[in-house]
């Protein structure tokens, strides 16, 4: 059982939360043909798109009702119903999705009061699915955003039991939470193709934001899930949710169409897959394919080869609640020590983290216990990069954002095959770092007058140094 | 009326904008942004802005007052460099949660201060204001005042909520707090006849170094720089220079004039990107500085640097020229850097089909058509869609932009250039301009285009059939196609008996042998007869497929 302490610091120094609205926005991303509105001041759309952009290195579809000083003081009505009929008019969008902000949050716009009333006015939006999710930037966090938007989703597009046809037993809801990528989202997809099942992702950033090119410039998402896709999703056998962040999504999707869900907490090692496995093969009625029996044993050696290099290592791991407990699983069961765990907003699983503690906070809270339990290893966001850089530790990036480095879409951590890689990636990373900066020298070993012996020259510099650590 | 309202109005009447000064009083009050659209905008908040006109001052601490939004998803993302402090990089926001909301976020502002100074102990502190506490009525100013007398280290609010206006009016708003709380106040260790000031000018990617060794060179001093690589002892200190350069006269114009007007320091608006507009600027510089009392032969020696660094520069880009011929360009940038890139565009051979004016003032409209020529193609405003169907139709060979527009060229497998704040080279001065030419060339010349316009094979094959009934490229295509040419095959050459009748007299009557073949077909089995032993043996299973 991890201690969860909340911070008492009344200046965040090097945050390492996102806000709420953009997390809520990245889920309509998932959805094809969509447009994720922001209901707030235009610089509140302005970061989160140059966030994205410069993650997935990918035109992003992001909009703003521009709120004045005027508006925000008068109401935002006539800015919300302007930006629908733009949004309508300009991009011909299959659906809008609306995230409140701070702003609107504190002067009390009620959206969906307005949603009715512009419906009422503009007839010819009567077809168009509009989307609303409350998320205001002074509670929560980005996965707080993305799970409150995927429960709306559900709730307002998936029909009932029998409005779209016969159930099918074999086709499967998956919800993924918003730490996996898209790179995790195709691995998913080809998994469960391969017990004979039919996946449907919501969202489904692995067909916007994969990194394709498209025959046409479409200003809004370029694929992901169809609303008729969502519709139909009551007819599934089965709902997968991945991540805690998606329990209430997965459970309004059965209170309202009787398709029982499982959650799966984790997706990356050896045992949450294994149990992966199991449940699909039990759903689907089909043996475990021939290729995860190897992807399997691939996985166990690439654990017997990389425990050396990760096995013992104390690691400081800055992340969202359900990325931190999937990832630093990981490295606990590969004999890895959590020794610093900061996390960004409250969750259930935060208690079950393999660590001593776990703190609400941000990366100055990161850097300062990682020095104070000399932790040799980094993995959090890229703006951990300063951070590394003043700790001189070896630094795994991992999560949202990653904007100095490429491929941040096809970064993979489930199912066997992903475990292995990222298990190479960070052993590697190890490696690397040790051969740059630890070199044995004659003096390394000699003891300085009156200063206690000491088998390395600080704990961070291998193998010696930390085994008495 | 409020002093954030007043503020923005004493904004909105800008003698030293030939645009403003010739609007009514009328059309002055409503200022100089466009009304925002809401539901196609674009652009940053005021807070951007100010935040990004004031954040290369290197050792302040700049603490955003607000929700984590603001700080949160924006902090750590410009290029400016320091040659000294990296404080600026460091993140500060008081991440106002629901609870300051209802009570009022003044007191953990006090604290979040305190909390810094004990910590980093900055020569200064930047406060930020933000739309939430603005609208709870936060008073950053009473609090900033307090903390200033409290802690004995000047603490600026910066009072530019996101929703007053565009990242323009946040650029001024932030200059305005400069005006108020920081020009002025500390004096400099020593004077030189030659000190100026740059304004505007905010060192992304070090650019500011391109230019600086050649000011070293002329004994020209910057005395301070707004903001890049700043520090705040420089900018507090500001006053005493004898000329200042605005660098990029859309953001700060309102800094260079009352700066003129306060402490007589006289201002020109400059450029160093492109060859002639570096040469104009370092002219007129030397010519305010002896005008000002610098020694006169600073004149005869600017000229000599000039002269030396443009043929360096001339004989460098030359043999670029015949590799851009024809080549055209389109250029989607912000106000000052349109025409000045304009004029570098053009200094190394390339064709400009457009550039965008949305940000320019009329003065940069007429520089552009000066330098374009009449028909020159301004955009007001291009929808994406338009900028890729300009791109995709070739009317371009390279677009030339900031990052949010990048993946409209590359997706459309055009080249493209990053000369926004993101980008990680540098351009300015004469250095910078043959980097420019150089990275322009890497793109243009960059085998991968050509590959990756090329159609995928199966394009490719579809494509072939269609414009010559091809008979390779049509079995390639599709799969029954390639099945009937294979059964059409001869066996019996001399009772021109083919594959298919043979495979499905096979499979009918479960035929084992050469001569049930004979009886049920007319195949001879003479010349053939090894043939038909051979589809005798070969798997029934395509053969039953075969006959399905």
């Amino acid at each position: 059982m991890a201690i969860v302490t909340a911070p008492t610091k009344a200046c965040a120094v090097n945050p390492l939360k996102m806000s709420q609205p953009i997390g809520g926005a990245f889920a309509f991303m998932g959805l094809r043909g969509a447009m994720p509105l922001l209901h707030g001041s235009q610089g509140c759309t302005s970061f989160g798109l140059t966030l994205f952009v410069r993650h997935f290195k990918e035109a992003v579809p992001l909009q703003t009702t521009a709120m004045s000083e005027v508006a925000t003081v008068l109401g935002g009505y006539e800015n919300l119903e302007q930006a629908i009929l733009n949004i309508y008019n300009r991009t011909k969008p299959k659906i809008i999705g609306i995230c409140s902000t701070g702003v609107t949050e504190t002067n009390g716009d009620d959206v969906d009061a307005y949603l009715k009333l512009i419906r009422c006015k503009h007839p010819q939006l009567a077809k168009l699915p509009l989307v609303y999710v409350s998320t205001p930037d002074f509670k929560g966090a980005f996965q707080d955003g993305w799970g409150k938007a995927v429960a709306r989703i559900v709730e307002v597009l998936v029909e009932g039991p029998g409005a779209n046809g016969l159930p099918d037993p074999l086709k499967v809801n998956v919800l993924p939470g918003c730490h996996l990528t898209p790179g995790d989202i195709d691995e998913l997809r080809v998994i469960l193709e391969d017990f004979g099942l039919c996946p449907s992702f919501l969202p489904d950033v692995a067909g916007s934001l994969d990194g394709h090119i498209p025959d046409e410039f479409t200003p809004t998402t370029i694929g992901g899930i169809g609303v008729d896709e969502i519709e139909s999703m009551g007819r599934a056998g089965w709902t997968i949710a991945i991540g805690a962040q998606m329990q209430r999504a997965a459970e309004v999707m059965q209170v309202k169409t009787g398709v029982p869900f499982r959650i799966f907490e984790r997706l990356c090692g050896l045992c949450p897959n294994d149990e992966f496995m199991t449940f699909l093969s039990e759903i689907s009625g089909r043996p475990i394919p021939l290729k995860y029996r190897r992807q399997r044993g691939q996985l166990a050696d690439a654990m017997l080869d990389a425990h050396f290099h990760i096995g013992g290592r104390k690691v400081a791991i800055g992340a969202e609640p359900d990325l931190l407990f999937d990832v630093s699983g990981m490295l606990h069961d590969m004999g890895a020590q959590v020794t610093a765990a900061v996390t960004t907003t409250q969750s259930e699983v935060i208690e079950r983290i393999k660590a001593k503690e776990v703190l609400i906070g941000d990366l100055e809270d990161l850097e300062g216990l990682a020095k104070t339990h000399n932790c040799d290893l980094l993995i959090t966001h890229s703006h951990g990069r300063q951070a590394a850089a003043r700790l001189k530790l070896p630094f795994y990036r991992t999560g949202f954002p990653m904007f100095d480095r490429l491929g941040a879409g096809h970064q993979l951590s489930v199912g066997y095959r992903g475990t292995r890689n990222l298990i190479f990636e960070i052993a590697n990373l190890v490696i690397a770092h040790r051969e740059e900066n630890d070199q044995p020298t004659p003096d390394r070993w000699r003891t300085a007058a009156g200063l206690p012996r000491c088998s390395g020259y600080r704990s961070s510099t291998g193998a010696a140094g930390r085994s008495v650590a | 009326m409020t002093s954030l309202a007043a503020t923005v109005q004493k904004i909105f009447d800008e003698p030293g904008c030939a645009k403003n000064g010739s609007k009514s009083e009328a059309e002055r009050k409503n200022g100089c942004t466009k009304q925002l659209l809401p539901g196609s905008a674009a652009g940053g908040c005021a807070f951007d802005g100010a935040k990004v006109a004031l954040q290369p001052f290197t050792d302040v601490a700049h603490l955003v007052h607000g929700p984590i939004a603001c700080e949160g998803n924006s902090w750590d993302n410009r290029g400016a460099a320091s040659s000294g402090s990296n404080l600026w990089r460091t993140s500060f926001t008081t991440d106002l949660s629901e609870t300051d909301i209802v009570f009022g976020g003044e007191k953990r502002l006090c604290k979040a201060i305190k909390e810094i100074i004990d910590k980093c102990d900055p020569p200064a502190i930047f406060v930020y204001q933000t739309c939430i506490p603005a609208m709870i009525g936060d008073d950053i100013n009473a609090v900033c005042k307090a903390a200033s007398q409290r802690f004995a280290k000047p603490v600026i609010p910066i009072n530019s909520p996101g929703f007053v206006g565009s990242k323009n009016l946040g650029n001024k708003l932030a200059g305005e707090a400069l005006l108020d709380h920081v020009i002025g106040t500390q004096e400099p260790d020593y004077t030189t006849p030659c000190d100026i000031n740059l304004i505007g000018e905010y060192n992304l990617s070090g650019e500011l170094w391109q230019v600086k060794p050649l000011l070293d060179e002329l004994g020209i001093r910057i005395l301070s720089c707004i903001s890049g690589d700043g520090k705040y002892r420089e900018v507090a200190s500001s006053h005493r220079a004898r000329a200042a350069m605005l660098v990029c006269s859309k953001s700060m114009i309102n800094v260079a004039r009352k700066m003129e007007q306060r402490y007589g320091i006289p201002f020109f608006e400059g450029s160093f990107y492109g060859i002639q507009d570096s040469s104009e600027s370092l002219r007129q510089l030397a010519r305010l500085l002896v005008e000002r009392g610098a020694p006169a032969d600073l004149l005869g020696r600017t000229e000599a640097v000039i002269a030396r660094e443009e043929a360096w520069v001339r004989a460098a880009i030359g043999p670029y020229k015949p590799r851009f011929e024809g080549k055209r360009a389109l250029l989607i940038t912000g106000g000052v850097k349109s025409w000045s890139i304009v004029a570098a565009l053009q200094e190394a051979g390339l064709e400009l089909v457009g550039t965008s004016v949305k940000k320019s003032t009329r003065n940069d409209k007429e520089r552009i058509k000066e330098l374009m020529g009449r028909d020159a193609y301004m955009i007001e405003d291009m929808t994406p869609r338009e900028m890729y169907k300009m791109l995709k139709d070739a009317k371009a060979d390279i677009m030339l932009s900031g990052g949010k527009s990048q993946f409209v060229a590359l997706k459309a497998a055009m080249p493209w250039l990053d000369i926004n704040q993101e980008r990680c080279h540098a351009y300015m001065g004469y250095v910078g301009m043959v980097k420019l030419v150089e990275e322009i060339d890497k793109s243009l010349s960059s085998p991968m285009w050509e590959q990756l316009r090329r159609p995928a094979p199966w394009e490719a094959l579809a494509k072939a059939m269609e414009q010559m009934p091809s008979p390779v490229a049509a079995i390639a295509c599709d799969p029954a196609l390639a099945e009937t040419a294979r059964r059409a095959r001869k066996i019996c050459v001399c009772n021109a008996v083919d594959l298919g009748t043979i495979e499905d007299a096979i499979y009918a009557h479960g035929l084992s042998s050469v001569a049930a073949v004979r009886e049920h077909t007319n195949a001879v089995g003479g010349c053939c007869r090894r043939r038909i032993e051979g589809i005798l043996v070969s798997d029934p299973s395509v053969m039953r497929q075969a006959a399905e």
